[in-house]
């Protein structure tokens, strides 16, 4: 369990003032000017030996993703875009920072952005945030004031300027090419790569798009050091991490905790357990609506990291976990994320385009039981079809919860098609015209 | 260079091709549907997916970059079942209307399908449907055909120029259209038709017409403008149905403009094909004896000099050499093929060609268009304009009528008198001309009628070093089909022959119009006797006396020269309709009644006989590119240019008897060039 000495985001229940001086207070902007001058190679190689992994949910070691960046311009400006377009159903971490603790999220952009050598940096924001965006704004505008940022970044000599940018409520737009088009005042639509963001990016320069959540412990890991950092969790999934509980535990929460802390441990001792107890526990979706759902035997011992998770055929993504008991209709449930990731699809590429619709409708008879069982493997395939297909991961993302589902959740399912076999009889299916009875 | 082994077979790939190009380096065919060479790479179909070695996932060979030692593998049950997939995806929602569809034979969907497809379908919900777009009269639209590829919004934003189609919507729900109903406006509009791999789009006329198989295929060349573009003729017993464009790299690329990929309807209209000849007034029908024997009584006692011809826009060179042979034969010099009244003089070629040639406009630096909308005149070498603007934004500039092009221009002058600020090297555009290593002037028909204009911009071109030893930068922009083709036979008033304007308001007895049609034929003295011949009932023949039937480039083998000096043959694709006859045949028999037998009598003869009149028939499909050997320019002439310079081209959509005979063409002329009149609001 996380040593409270040890937590990063102090304010992340707003108790206290999210603005400039309660930042202060708190620890940011203590010391930046002296991290800068120890040069953009040194910042890298503190975030690289920190073992910080992407917090948006791909877990891409960030260190290493700084260094895809041009040591050297060719006279092409290089950006940072963070990215806040925070749509992951289930999840509200970057929601909770940019509310209560922005400064954290401003001065990690001071720091990332000088050690690529950006000059300027956007914020992405998910535009139903609009109290966020305008709590961002107080903050960068408190920044300007004091000089932390501007011309002369708190007194470095490095010209740093802050943009946030609204989004306009499209999930894709969190993919982070998507995002680099719709920044750019085109349709969302993901960008094919390679060339990656690092090489050609937002108007076509080196840009990195990075996480909120990962931009701001980077501050926090710089004050105190890699090796504090490392020290936290678990080989490979090291430090600290913003986990949203939500679903149905006694008291939904965000709560900071270590890399590989147990869900079990995680959801009892934060959210007072499971309703009805942990035996009453379903299923758990322990990653944002994307990630393969676990069933309660295997959410008794596994532990909430990176590697864990992938080893059960999950992922610990953005960490929010979704918790199901008993009294959830699993078949349902998973339905409506089907739903969600139809309804969100850029229809772009074909498999994506095509395949989240018919995902979302032979699920939704399956809700019902009027399937065929055969029909359960045709669902697996085709989302193996569209797995892997795609331009972007949002196809894997349509089709993995309905794989965990039929992985678990198969007796299930062909028991509701039994049971609607036998309530109504053969089912007549959509595509074929009912035949009148002679 | 890239070394990379495709299914074990090494080839070398220039870095920075594609995995796709590399595949077909090697022979092996990649399925696509977004993919195309002349488009930006879109990368969503997803069909092209490949297997490389390392990859832990399929990639789109068609925008996946090679590297250097790849292994790629195209036959693999992780492609194989990729692609079926994709397959799958695409067919679950396109309507199996095959038999309905226009595409059918001719549809990527259905070739793909063979390879890729499932016997049967495990969709078992609806099937999505959409509501159909009105794009105009050219493209008919089944949007429920559609499979998202994007290669008509590409073709239309890149190609074409125009931001017309887009993408609404999203996931299953996007659709392809003019985002608020509105015609395609681009006289290039036509070749999404071709780009659409499924039935999506097809020819609004063309609709229900015919299958593929059942058409015979013709290589010709197109004649309602001057580029020469390369077309295949697609016929069905006497009549032409289709014309799509022919790949030719140098001309016209795979590209067609509208009003030639359209008017063919126009054949089938207003046709003239029996003999006409006019007995107390009127016009009544006759045989080829009875019309021949009138114009042998006529021409009886008539000196040479009382004799002119004059040569329509679209007339194969055949038919003119035989003409202007005749004419020679009768004793006259009498001769025009300049019905606009352009101050051109047959004689130096690079004084009336398109020297540069079409491919070349790609390496030029800096373009200057005066007195022409290339837009208008000539679609498909304005797309070459734009897709040189594209690569680097050549700087252009613009003299005379201001016009909406598909491309960023500077508006220098709107006469002759912006000639001289462009000598100042210093600043403006005469600066960005000066600066050039490959300067490029394009000059049009309406800047040319202007005396002295012609000699102004040669004396301009080679002050801004447009003339050098291996660079010609001064083009003349033709509209005619058959112009360079007179001038290049001299079809212009020989030693003391009269001219356009000399030969009308009785100046000669007996008129021979050659399928001249564009010009004002009220001017006709009241007294000449005239002959018509030419294919369509149009202004020339209604001002007749005697009516020739001949036929229509689509029924006629005939050599034609483009506005560069390119000499192209369209082959015979049907028959001419009812008595018309192949034209330089009418001209040859004619000859013979009046007893001045021309000297050859098959289609090798006549083509030989150009040859002799000049050498540059005996080269075909070729053209070299050249720089300037001489600078001196031609004769000044009298007179002064003055006044705007006008424009060629009014409607597009209607410039010569074909397109005006065209239903389809009057159906565009309503859409898009009429101006809505302003109704008072009372």
């Amino acid at each position: 369990m996380l040593a409270d000495r040890d937590r990063i985001f102090t304010n992340l229940y707003g108790q206290h003032d999210p603005g400039l001086a309660g930042a202060r207070a708190r620890g940011d902007w203590d010391g930046t000017a002296a991290m800068l001058a120890r040069g953009r190679d040194a910042i890298i190689e503190e975030i690289k030996q920190s073992g910080l992994r992407g917090r948006g949910g791909a877990g891409f070691p960030t260190g290493m993703k700084w260094s895809f960046m041009p040591k050297k311009s060719d006279g092409r400006p290089a950006y940072l875009v963070v990215n806040a377009d925070e749509s992951e159903p289930g999840t509200c971490k970057d929601r909770d920072i940019m509310r209560h603790d922005p400064h954290k999220l401003v001065e990690g952009c001071l720091l990332a952005s000088f050690a690529m050598g950006a000059h300027a940096c956007y914020i992405y924001i998910r535009g139903e945030f609009y109290n966020e965006a305008v709590a961002l704004d107080r903050a960068i505008d408190e920044a300007y004031e004091a000089g932390l940022i501007g011309k002369d970044a708190c007194g470095s000599g490095w010209a740093f300027d802050l943009y946030v940018h609204r989004g306009a409520g499209a999930y894709i737009c969190g993919e982070e090419t998507a995002l680099l088009e719709s920044l750019e005042g085109k349709k969302g639509m993901p960008r094919l790569k390679p060339p990656f963001p690092a090489a050609v990016g937002l108007y076509g320069c080196p840009t990195t798009v990075n996480n909120v959540e990962s931009i701001a412990v980077t501050p926090t890991i710089m004050r105190r050091g890699a090796a504090w950092f490392s020290a936290i969790g678990r080989p490979k999934n090291t430090g600290t991490k913003l986990f949203c509980i939500s679903g149905h535990v006694n008291k939904p929460c965000n709560v900071e905790e270590e890399l590989g802390i147990p869900l079990r441990e995680l959801i009892d001792t934060y959210c007072g357990g499971v309703r009805g107890g942990w035996d009453n526990l379903l299923a758990v979706i322990p990653g944002g609506s994307s990630v393969p759902l676990l069933p309660k035997s295997i959410c008794d011992t596994v532990l909430m990291d990176f590697d864990s998770l992938r080893d059960v055929k999950s992922g610990l993504g953005t960490a929010a976990v979704i918790v199901m008991d008993k009294s959830t209709d699993i078949v349902k449930a998973i339905w409506r994320l089907a739903k969600f990731y139809k309804h969100e699809s850029c229809g772009q590429c074909t498999p994506c385009r095509e395949g989240t619709g018919w995902m979302m409708r032979v699920m939704g008879r399956m809700v019902q039981g009027r399937a065929d069982v055969a029909e359960i493997d045709v669902l697996e395939q085709v989302t193996r079809q569209v797995e892997g297909h795609t331009i972007c991961a949002l196809g894997d993302a349509a089709a993995w919860p309905i794989q965990g589902l039929i992985r678990h959740f198969r007796p299930e399912m062909e028991a509701r098609i039994a049971e609607y076999k036998q309530r109504v009889g053969v089912p007549v299916l959509p595509g074929s015209l009912p035949i009148a009875a002679e | 260079m890239a070394k990379v082994t495709v299914d074990g077979i090494v080839v070398e790939v220039p870095n920075g091709s594609t995995v796709l190009q590399a595949c077909e380096l090697a022979g092996k065919e990649i399925p696509r549907f977004c993919y195309h060479e002349r488009l930006s790479i879109a990368g969503n179909c997803r069909m092209c997916l490949v297997e490389i070695e390392k990859a832990p996932k399929p990639v789109a060979s068609c925008a996946f970059p090679v590297a250097d030692n790849m292994v790629v593998k195209t036959d693999t049950p992780m492609v194989r079942n990729g692609r079926r997939g994709v397959m799958e995806f695409l067919l679950i929602n396109h309507p199996l209307d095959c038999p309905i569809c226009d595409q059918g034979g001719e549809c990527d969907l259905q070739d793909q399908a063979l390879g890729y497809g499932m016997d049967h379908t495990r969709y078992e919900e609806n099937k999505r449907a959409v509501k159909d777009k009105n794009l105009g009269p050219l493209v008919k639209t089944v949007m429920t055909r559609c499979i998202h590829c994007t290669r008509c919004i590409r073709f239309v934003t890149e190609i074409a120029g125009v931001p017309d189609l887009g993408a609404t919507s999203r996931g299953e729900s996007l659709e392809v259209g003019t985002y608020v109903e509105k015609a395609l406006g681009s006289e290039l509009s036509g070749n999404i038709i071709d780009l659409c791999p499924v039935g999506a789009l097809t020819s609004k006329p063309y609709a229900f017409v015919a299958r593929p198989w059942e058409l015979k295929k013709t290589d010709s060349v197109d004649v309602l403008d001057a580029v020469g573009t390369n077309i295949r003729i697609d016929s069905r017993g006497p009549e032409v149905l289709r014309i799509l464009p022919r790949l030719n790299e140098e001309v016209n690329e795979e590209w067609l403009a509208d009003k030639a990929r359209f008017s063919m309807d126009g054949l089938k209209r207003r046709r003239l094909d029996r003999p006409w000849v006019r007995r107390d007034g009127k016009l009544v029908q006759a045989t080829w004896g009875d019309a021949f024997t009138v114009i042998a009584e006529r021409l009886q006692g008539v000196a040479g000099e009382r004799i002119g011809a004059l040569a329509g826009d679209l007339c194969d060179a055949e038919s003119m050499v035989a003409l202007k042979d005749l004419l020679t034969a009768l004793g006259s010099a009498n001769l025009d093929c300049r019905q606009d009244g352009v101050l051109l003089q047959a004689g130096r070629r690079d004084f009336y060609t398109f020297n540069s040639t079409i491919a070349a406009i790609e390496e030029a630096d800096a373009l200057l268009l005066i007195g022409t909308n290339p837009r208008r005149e000539a679609p498909v070498i304005n797309a070459r304009i734009r897709k040189r603007w594209l690569a680097s934004k050549m700087l252009i500039g613009l003299i005379g009528e201001t016009a909406e092009l598909t491309y960023d221009f500077q508006h220098v002058g709107g006469d002759a008198g912006a000639f001289d600020g462009l000598r100042d090297a210093s600043a403006g555009f005469g600066k960005t001309l000066a600066d050039a290593n490959k300067p490029m002037v394009i000059v049009g028909q309406p800047a040319l009628r202007q005396p002295g204009v012609l000699a102004a911009v040669w004396e301009l071109a080679g002050a801004i070093g447009a003339l050098a030893g291996e660079w010609h930068g001064f083009n003349v922009l033709h509209t005619a089909a058959a112009r360079v083709g007179a001038l290049d036979l001299g079809f212009v008033p020989g030693q003391g022959g009269r001219d356009l304007a000399g030969m009308l308001n009785g100046g000669v007895d007996v008129l021979w119009l050659l399928g001249a049609d564009e010009f004002d034929t009220a001017r006709i003295g009241r007294n000449t006797f005239v002959i018509y011949q030419g294919h369509h009932g149009d202004r020339g023949a209604a001002r007749a006396d005697v009516i020739l039937p001949g036929s229509a480039y689509t029924e006629k083998s005939g050599t034609y020269v483009n506005t560069e000096g390119r000499v192209q043959r369209g082959l015979r694709a049907v028959y001419p309709p009812g008595e018309a006859r192949e034209d330089w045949t009418i001209i040859r028999a004619l000859s013979e009644v009046l007893g001045k037998t021309l000297p050859y009598d098959d289609l090798p003869g006549v083509r030989a006989r150009l040859e002799q009149v000049n050498p540059v028939f005996g080269r075909t499909n070729f053209l070299p590119r050249f720089g300037v050997s001489d600078r001196s320019g031609p004769g000044q002439g009298s007179g002064r240019a003055s006044g705007p310079f006008g424009v060629a081209i009014e409607n597009y959509y209607q410039t010569d008897p074909i397109s005006r005979a065209s239903p389809t063409m009057a159906a565009c002329t309503e859409t898009f060039a009429t101006t809505p009149l302003l109704q008072a609001a009372e």
